[in-house]
């Protein structure tokens, strides 16, 4: 499954131009892992489709679109797929990779959520989303806890991550004018370094 | 008609502020959905637990509050306004980054970014932990699907279905005259 098996080019630099998907496979793939990624983990998916599954990209040409994906706002398994339709199918592609990967999500919710406002005031319904939300509130701040656990650490980072904090919840700015005060402040504290940056 | 350009609005801002993701805007939504759309936390954090089942990004869910507000047009409204400014600003930038290639002040934005969007994720968190942890007994099955994730590889979402069906069955229980 590894091993591409267009024109018998395996060298890995320049695979990119031979192993272009056809625009109803870019959105047949990102609609499986749409279906498919139940409890997050998206870009990982996204990444053995790209990298492994179809080798569609390299591991540079991926990494440097997640880059991207992470520091523009939006979701990062959304941007990625953007990026990566863009990248092998042009406008066309980012349209129909971002379909695919959405596609599934919006259906279920819709479908569970007519569920849920039709029955909002049935007890059992709110017993049982009782108890998945406390669950989620775990997931939540173990997600959290994984992404930022070297912030955590770092005092700068965590100065600026603790700032942000009060002022949205304890404060309650709103996110506009929050991000106004810290990310000049934060962009100032991480200003490259003169001769010479890491 | 206004309800709509409302809608739109807020959540297409919504969308380009998310930096780091959908969680970054949690507590923002929560705000915007209970003092303009009268949607109580209790609503947003069990409408953000179906989120969390579903495949694909969970932020999905959106649309289930644009369906409540202004019905299938709100929901396919919102989905557009969540998913498309942010996706454009993406594909737009993407472009140019390929031409203009890394620099060290796109390193600093980034990292100057990355300890905002966790301060904003713990707004997330503490949005949601204030309107689903109303209890002792939802204390304890969220400190248990912390640990369960953090230490181990289950599927989040066998965590959430076993600790939310478990947490029914316990509250079912104690409601019954003993």
């Amino acid at each position: 499954m590894n091993v591409p098996t267009v024109g018998g080019d395996s060298s890995n630099s320049n695979h990119e131009t031979a192993n272009k998907p056809s625009l109803w496979e870019l959105f047949f793939e990102f609609l499986i892992i749409g279906a498919v990624s139940f409890g997050g983990g998206i870009i990982a998916y996204e990444k053995i489709l790209l990298t492994e599954k179809k080798r569609w990209l390299s591991d540079d040409e991926f990494m440097a679109a997640l880059a991207i994906s992470q520091t523009m706002p939006g979701l990062n398994a959304v941007n990625l797929a953007v990026l990566s339709g863009d990248k092998l199918r042009g406008v066309m592609g980012s349209i129909v990779a971002t379909l695919g990967l959405l596609i599934p999500g919006c259906t279920f919710v819709m479908v569970v959520g007519l569920i849920y406002l039709e029955n909002a005031n049935h007890p059992t319904a709110n017993l049982i989303l009782g108890g998945v939300a406390a669950a989620a509130t775990g997931l939540l701040s173990a997600i959290t806890y994984k992404i930022g656990h070297k912030q955590f650490k770092e005092f700068k980072a965590l100065v600026i991550l603790i700032v942000t904090f009060i002022l949205m919840s304890i404060v309650s700015l709103s996110l506009p004018v929050v991000l106004a005060i810290v990310a000049p402040i934060a962009i100032y504290l991480y200003r490259p370094k003169k001769g010479g940056g890491d | 008609m206004l309800v709509l350009i409302h809608l739109a609005l807020t959540f297409g801002m919504l969308s380009l502020l998310a930096v780091g993701g959908g969680t970054a805007v949690l507590h923002e939504m929560q705000e915007v959905l209970e003092q303009t759309y009268k949607i109580s936390a209790e609503t947003f954090v069990h409408v953000y637990s179906v989120g969390q089942l579903a495949p694909g990004p969970n932020m999905t869910m959106v649309l289930i509050f644009g369906f409540q507000i202004a019905g299938a047009f709100g929901a396919a409204l919102v989905g557009l306004s969540f998913f498309l400014p942010s996706s454009f600003l993406c594909f737009w930038i993407g472009r140019i980054w390929n031409r203009i290639g890394d620099t060290p002040w796109r390193r600093s934005v980034q990292s100057a970014l990355e300890p905002i969007s966790i301060g904003l994720m713990c707004s997330g968190v503490y949005a949601v932990a204030k309107a689903a942890l109303i209890s002792p007994l939802t204390i304890i099955l969220a400190v248990i699907s912390f640990v369960i994730i953090l230490f181990s590889r289950i599927n989040p979402v066998y965590v959430i279905l076993g600790l939310g069906g478990a947490g029914a069955g316990i509250n079912y229980w104690l409601s019954l005259p003993h």
